[in-house]
């Protein structure tokens, strides 16, 4: 195996309005890497929150380091292109770490499970670790039936249409090689759901190697009806433009 | 004059385009299987070339002219065979999404940790000097 000079971790967390979130998810990460010995750093996105989730970044920033914690802003909301990958690409151009974690700030993704990441990523020498809901003893919490169904119904649906070889495609919990994602960002043109969709399906056309590893997915929100007919809709759209374009 | 028996060869075209298996059966592995390009055609051109290889071997054979028909009993079964296979896969899609619904986890453990760290988390932060 090739000689690699140190690894980083760098997590790209996008903010809107998630100061209450925003101090526990970086403190859990914080927590969690360091137990384990994995350097990282942690590049905070936040798309202009009228929340002062600006100002706990700075703390924040003050608190850990700033080789630690980078925020910065950027508000691809206003070109309506909120959740998105130009937020990405945006953070990345701040990291400095040869691997990059994907995940939600509002403590959906349950951080415990962080550092299994890089124990899967060494295992197999994966290009991309993808966080699956549906494998293993991944699951939900707070999720009633008919979310569960909705839920389990879109994966079928994307399982036969696209084949690919992942079994939970919308879950956003991921580790990429930052070259990979790199790549990826050039290639994928969509949003939201289907975005996340649409990174795992071209890293597949490319080649590239994916590992799962099961997380649990905590849904502290639900109870504000985030799955409504429209974004049921948007995501069937998003299915059929993936099934016919790749 | 049509060959005897073009079946097998439809079929065994079909089998590297046949769409419907589980993606588990199925390695999707770009440019590893020598008769399905799947690195240049898309799922749906997948799909329509599976489509098309299917339904003509099935037009083929249960449609065919009465010198060419197979035996009786064959084309009993033959002819309602896309209905019953469309069936099939309804059952079977009603049966793993029933299933995968009854097996997904609910992680109660999970969710109690996230409450501890989250205590643990801000009473640490504000000694740190966070002020919330």
């Amino acid at each position: 195996m090739a000689a690699r000079g140190p690894e980083r971790v760098s997590v790209l967390l996008p903010t809107y309005n998630e100061r209450d979130n925003l101090p526990l998810v970086v403190w859990l990460l914080a927590r969690t890497f360091s137990d384990s010995g994995i350097d990282f750093e942690i590049i905070i996105i936040d798309d202009g929150s009228p929340d002062g989730t600006q100002e706990v970044a700075q703390q924040l920033e003050k608190i850990y380091g700033s080789d630690k914690i980078v925020s910065c802003v950027f508000m691809p909301r206003k070109l309506f292109l909120f959740p998105s990958g130009t937020a990405y690409i945006h953070g990345m151009k701040y990291a400095t770490g040869n691997f990059i974690v994907i995940m939600d700030a509002d403590l959906s993704h349950h951080v415990r499970l962080d550092f299994m990441y890089c124990g899967k990523q060494k295992e197999g020498n994966f290009d991309i670790v993808s966080g699956t809901r549906y494998k293993g003893n991944g699951g939900v919490y707070g999720w009633d039936l008919k979310r569960k169904l909705i839920s389990r119904g879109a994966n079928f649906l994307t399982q036969v249409l696209l084949r690919p070889g992942a079994s939970d495609l919308t879950g956003s919990f991921r580790l990429y090689r930052k070259e990979v994602l790199q790549k990826l960002m050039e290639k994928c043109v969509s949003k939201g759901y289907v975005f996340q969709m649409e990174m795992i399906v071209r890293a597949r056309q490319l080649g590239y190697t994916i590992g799962e590893v099961p997380i649990s997915f905590v849904d502290r929100v639900y109870g504000e009806s985030k799955l409504g007919g429209n974004e049921i809709v948007s995501f069937l759209k998003g299915l059929l433009t993936l099934f016919a374009t790749t | 004059p049509v060959p005897v028996c073009p079946l097998p060869l439809f079929l065994s075209f079909s089998f590297s385009f046949f769409p419907p298996l589980p993606g588990s059966l199925l390695p999707s592995r770009p440019l590893s299987h020598p008769f399905s390009p799947q690195a240049a055609m898309t799922k749906l051109g997948q799909w329509l070339c599976g489509l098309a290889l299917l339904g003509s071997a099935w037009a083929a054979l249960a449609l065919a002219p009465p010198g060419l028909q197979p035996p009786a009993p064959l084309r009993q079964a033959l002819l309602p065979l896309p209905v019953y296979l469309l069936v099939a896969f309804g059952c079977y899609s009603l049966a793993t999404v029933g299933y995968r619904l009854a097996t997904f986890n609910d992680c109660e453990e999970a969710a109690a940790e996230l409450q501890e760290h989250i205590r643990a988390a801000r009473a640490d932060l504000r000694r740190r000097g966070l002020r919330l």
